[in-house]
C-alpha cells in the first residue's frame, strides 16, 4: 500500500470509527444536551472523514470514493487506531476515551497544517479549530466524573486502567510514517507523545485520576489488525451498502 | 441565456437564508466567497462551516433553487476548504440580528495557545435580561455552532454561537 494513501487512512477511518461508536449513543444519552453534544461531534468526526477519505481516494487514484472507502472495506484493511473501536462501556469510558484519542487529534491536525499536501492542510486547518470544542466537551467530562463521587471516581480510574495501553500503539513508529515524514506529507505520530502527554496529563490530574504503569502490551489496529470488536462494529455500519449496494437516499 | 450580473447574484444569495439560522442569510454568515458570471451560468465558491454540519447540502439546494428562479443559466457550486471559515466572517448587522433573536453572537477566537484548554467557560451577558449570572448548559446546543447557555436570574435558556 502507498505510504501516502495509507497514512490518509489511519487518520480518515480513526475519525470515521470514533464518530461510529459516539453516534451509537444517540437516543441513549444520560441527557439530552449530552445526546446532542454526543450526535454533534459524531458528526463532526464523520464529516472530516469524509474529507479524508474522499482525498484518499483521489491520492489512490483507483476510482474509489469516500462510501466506497467507508462500506466495502474489510476490516483487515481499516487503518483505524484500535481504541476508538473498543465498546463504549459506559458514558464516563466514553469520555475518556474520546479525551485521549480528540487531543490526539488536535496535537495531529495542528501538526499538518503544514503539510506539503495542499489538500491534506486544508483539511487539517478545518479540523483543528472543531478537535478544540470536542477535548473541550470530554475533557470537562473526565474532570467532573474523575473528581466527582466514590463511585464515578472508582469507574472513571478503572476505564483508565483498561485504556491506557491501547494509547501506545498511535505512537509506534513505523515505515509509513518515516516515508510521509521524509515527504513532508506528515508527521511521524511519535512526535507528538511529548504534546498529548501533557495536555493529557493536566486534565487527568485536576481529575484526580493516577496514570497506570506503562505495559508492553502493543495493539496494531493502524497496521491493519484489529481487536475482535472491529467486525462487529463494521457488520453494523456497513450492514445497508452490503445488502442493497449502491443505495442512495 | 444567461441574464444576471454579477451584482445580481450577490442580491439573490443575500436572500438565501442559512436553514438553521434563517435570521441570517448565507452572505452574512460569510460562506459564500466568490461568485463567478459566465455564459453558462453562475459558479458560487462556498466554504463550509462545521464539517459535520448537516445544514450544508440544504444550503447547496437552496442557493441552486434561488438562482435558477431569479434566471441564471446554469448554476456550479464550488466547495472551498482553504482558508476555513470562521465567525469572523458573520456580518456585524446579522451578528446584532442574532442578539436580538436570543443568540449570543460569537465573541473573539481565543488564542489556542495561551488558552491550551477551558474547562470553567467565561460568563455570557443573558440577551433578554442582561444578567450575567449565567451557566452554561451543554458544549453542543440545537446545531453543532451553538451552545446552551441559561440565565440563572431570569431562568431562561438562551444559545450561544461559538467562536470559530
Amino acid at each position: 500500500m502507498n505510504a501516502h494513501f495509507e497514512y490518509l487512512l489511519r487518520i480518515g477511518d480513526s475519525t470515521l470509527i470514533l464518530g461510529q461508536r459516539l453516534a451509537e449513543w444517540c437516543g441513549h444519552g444520560p441527557a439530552l444536551e449530552e445526546d446532542i453534544a454526543l450526535a454533534n461531534i459524531a458528526l463532526d468526526l464523520v464529516g472530516q472523514s469524509r474529507l479524508i477519505l474522499t482525498h484518499a481516494g483521489a491520492v489512490e487514484g483507483q476510482g474509489r470514493d469516500e462510501d466506497q472507502l467507508a462500506f466495502l472495506r474489510a476490516e483487515h484493511q481499516f487503518r483505524n487506531a484500535t481504541l476508538v473501536e473498543l465498546p463504549n462501556g459506559d458514558f464516563g469510558h466514553t469520555m475518556l476515551k474520546s479525551f485521549l484519542f480528540c487531543t490526539f487529534l488536535r496535537e495531529l491536525w495542528a501538526a499538518l497544517e503544514r503539510s506539503t499536501d495542499a489538500g491534506l492542510a486544508a483539511i487539517a486547518a478545518k479540523s483543528s479549530k472543531e478537535a478544540r470544542y470536542h477535548v473541550e466537551h470530554a475533557g470537562d467530562w473526565v474532570i467532573r466524573l474523575g473528581d466527582g463521587t466514590a463511585e464515578s471516581h472508582g469507574r472513571m480510574q478503572r476505564s483508565l486502567d483498561d485504556l491506557w495501553s491501547y494509547t501506545t500503539e498511535l505512537f509506534a513508529a513505523n515505515p509509513t510514517d518515516e516515508a510521509v515524514r521524509h515527504s513532508g506529507i506528515g508527521v511521524g505520530w511519535s512526535s507528538l507523545q511529548p504534546g498529548w502527554e501533557v495536555a493529557v496529563g493536566r486534565v487527568l490530574n485536576e481529575a484526580t485520576l493516577v496514570v497506570p504503569a506503562p505495559s508492553a502490551f502493543l495493539s496494531r489496529g493502524k497496521f491493519g489488525v484489529h481487536s475482535e470488536h472491529m467486525g462487529h462494529l463494521l457488520a453494523e455500519m456497513q450492514y445497508l451498502q452490503r445488502a442493497y449496494p449502491g443505495a442512495t437516499w | 441565456m444567461q441574464t444576471l450580473s454579477e451584482a445580481d447574484a450577490w442580491r439573490v444569495l443575500d436572500g438565501v437564508p442559512d436553514p438553521e439560522i434563517p435570521m441570517i442569510s448565507v452572505c452574512e454568515l460569510g460562506i459564500v466567497r466568490e461568485v463567478r458570471v459566465g455564459t453558462d451560468g453562475v459558479a458560487v465558491v462556498v466554504t463550509p462551516t462545521y464539517s459535520g454540519c448537516p445544514a450544508t447540502e440544504m444550503i447547496a439546494e437552496s442557493i441552486r433553487a434561488a438562482l435558477k428562479s431569479a434566471g441564471a443559466g446554469g448554476v456550479s457550486i464550488e466547495t472551498r476548504l482553504a482558508p476555513p471559515w470562521t465567525t469572523d466572517w458573520i456580518d456585524p448587522a446579522a451578528a446584532r440580528r442574532l442578539l436580538a433573536c436570543g443568540i449570543v453572537p460569537p465573541g473573539p477566537r481565543e488564542d489556542a495557545a495561551a488558552h491550551p484548554i477551558r474547562i470553567t467557560p467565561r460568563a455570557l451577558t443573558c440577551p433578554r435580561c442582561g444578567s450575567t449570572h449565567t451557566v452554561r448548559l451543554a458544549q453542543f446546543g440545537s446545531t453543532a455552532c451553538k451552545a446552551l447557555w441559561r440565565c440563572e436570574d431570569c431562568r431562561e435558556p438562551f444559545e450561544y454561537f461559538k467562536p470559530l
